[in-house]
């Protein structure tokens, strides 16, 4: 008995080790294929390169396109999400009749479960459509409008993250804005806001992590052309949107072109496990000051 | 303002998903469900693709819903609270929120290459596992924690050994939030795109797979090749493919709030 006791745990504890193999997969693959890049390509002239051409028979490593590409869909995305979440948080929280509150909860997240491939529908065939109507020269392809439905999908993100910490934020902070004579604006934005300030930075630079990892929806409306711009209305590329069209097609392995696939990866996993980290690192401070 | 701001998010969705269904409801049919893709938008449905989606799906929850479980029962359970109980923790948030499509990549990079499954739907249902694996790991632990720890003390008062406690008390008291949490992962699992398309997805399949070694496509990645096409009738029948997913996505979401609610009020002890 003892011993089938012993040997359960040791399955369940195999279990939980495979999250830690899958975090050692993930960098291990990463870092083989992007070792075997960066003896082909200096890390310099990847990290500051403005032409991005491993496919073409002139052929160039710089990443920056790529990075101008995810880094202007993301902003607008956030420029989007960020407002409306906020808003959606604050009203929640302070506003909201309960029972309101309780129906438009789960109708948020619905936003949230739409798939991105749907998402990515929506922005090449209705939003950049519409947006034409009054951007005339807008590209067919173009920043704006995937950015828009980015922002779109992850209000809920940004509404939730910022609610809790809204909700964390102790009630007699609230009590003592009103006995001050605050109203009750005042005390939401130069109380409650303020107080919850930390809570609500997770919560965008998790929505920033989020909207850098976007794939589908960039695949589909931001169009296939790495150049070096920030200009919202002309086709671009984003890392993601580079690496789904690498793997659409049929890169032999071993190839410099196949490895740049995970060369652009391994900036991705960079840029998001540290963006991660900050929110791990502030929520950490955050809990502490009101326990 | 804030009422505004709180439905219009909603309100924008409700206004795509109109748009979607009625630019791809006159494509759908019953013909659409069980026709072979085609060179021609008119004549091609979407058998192959709800196929592949299934035997992802199957095969995805044999290999996920053990290990997820599992895992959740061990941290919950067994694992004590030190460094390295906090490493796994912080490590499993940290997966939690790896973009989608690193997961492609490791995909492509053990499963497809290493361990030479090629585009095989067991290469892609391994990768889907792995990256619903902290969701599912998340909400076993909440379940387990939602259960009043009286009902532990009376089994373990009675002489129930510890996996005795577990297995006859602890999870038949948190299945359906454990159940909740499995389908949520699904459903998500079942919109996954960008690491199917890595690991091989996107391939023409002209006949359903027969078995889990086939190569295969999904109904996202069949959506996402519609799309991608300049021809009017391929984007309207990416529409009607659409509307068959959402349907899916919103039945299996409407399956675990449903799950939720009769569970969370089971649980009031």
């Amino acid at each position: 008995m003892n011993i089938k006791e012993k040997i359960i745990e040791k399955v369940l504890a195999l279990c939980a080790l495979i999250t830690i193999l899958t975090t050692v997969g993930i960098i291990g693959v990463l870092l083989v294929e992007a070792v075997g890049f960066f003896r082909e390509v200096s890390i310099i002239d990847f990290l500051t390169g403005t032409e991005w051409t491993p496919l073409f028979a002139d052929k160039n490593y710089g990443i920056l396109p790529l990075v101008s590409g995810t880094l202007l869909t993301t902003f607008i995305a956030i420029g989007v999400a960020l407002p409306v979440g906020l808003t959606i948080a604050i009203y929640l929280n302070e506003y909201a009749p309960k029972r309101f509150k309780k129906v438009l909860k789960p109708l948020l997240e619905v936003l949230a479960v739409v798939p991105t491939v749907v998402y990515g529908f929506f922005a090449l065939m209705i939003v950049t459509p519409f947006l034409k109507l009054f951007i005339t020269d807008l590209s067919g392809f173009n920043a704006l409008s995937p950015g828009i439905v980015m922002g779109i999908m992850i209000i809920p993100f940004v509404s939730s993250l910022s609610e809790d910490a809204l909700a964390a934020v102790p009630d007699s902070l609230r009590q003592a804005s009103y006995g001050m004579g605050s109203t009750r604006f005042q005390t939401a934005f130069r109380v409650m806001v303020p107080a919850a300030s930390s809570g609500i930075m997770v919560s965008i630079i998790l929505a920033l992590s989020r909207a850098i990892g976007e794939t589908m929806i960039v695949a589909i409306a931001a169009g296939q052309t790495p150049v070096f711009t920030f200009d919202p209305t002309v086709p671009i590329e984003t890392i993601t949107a580079y690496i789904v069209k690498v793997s659409s097609g049929d890169v032999p392995q071993g190839t410099v072109a196949y490895q740049t696939i995970f060369a652009a990866g391994i900036t991705l996993f960079v840029v998001t496990f540290i963006l991660n980290n900050i929110s791990f690192w502030i929520k950490n401070r955050y809990q502490e000051k009101y326990e | 303002m804030g009422i505004i701001a709180s439905i219009s998010g909603i309100v924008v969705l409700a206004i795509f998903i109109g748009f979607v269904i009625y630019m791809g409801i006159q494509r759908l049919s019953w013909d659409f469900i069980v026709q072979l893709p085609s060179r021609f938008a008119e004549e091609s449905g979407i058998y192959t693709a709800w196929m592949g989606t299934v035997w992802i799906m199957v095969f995805t929850t044999l290999i996920s819903f053990p290990l997820g479980v599992g895992a959740g029962i061990y941290l919950e359970e067994y694992a004590r609270q030190n460094r390295w109980s906090m490493f796994l923790e912080i490590n499993i948030s940290n997966l939690a929120s790896v973009p989608s499509i690193i997961y492609g990549l490791l995909g492509l990079g053990v499963f497809v290459r290493m361990m030479q499954m090629g585009n095989s739907i067991l290469a892609g249902a391994l990768t889907l596992s792995l990256l619903i694996l902290p969701i599912i790991i998340v909400s076993t632990r909440e379940a387990i924690k939602a259960v009043p720890s009286s009902i532990r003390d009376a089994s373990n008062a009675l002489g129930a050994s510890k996996w005795q406690t577990i297995w006859h008390q602890i999870l038949p008291a948190s299945f359906g939030g454990i159940l909740t949490g499995v389908i949520l992962a699904l459903s998500r699992a079942i919109g996954e795109t960008a690491p199917l398309i890595v690991v091989g997805a996107l391939v023409y399949v002209p006949f359903a797979p027969q078995n889990p070694l086939d190569e295969f496509t999904v109904l996202p990645v069949q959506i996402y090749n519609w799309v991608s096409r300049p021809q009017e009738e391929f984007i309207i029948n990416a529409a009607a493919a659409i509307i068959v997913l959402l349907g899916i996505t919103f039945i299996m979401n409407g399956i675990a709030v449903y799950l939720r609610n009769k569970w969370q009020s089971k649980m009031e002890w």
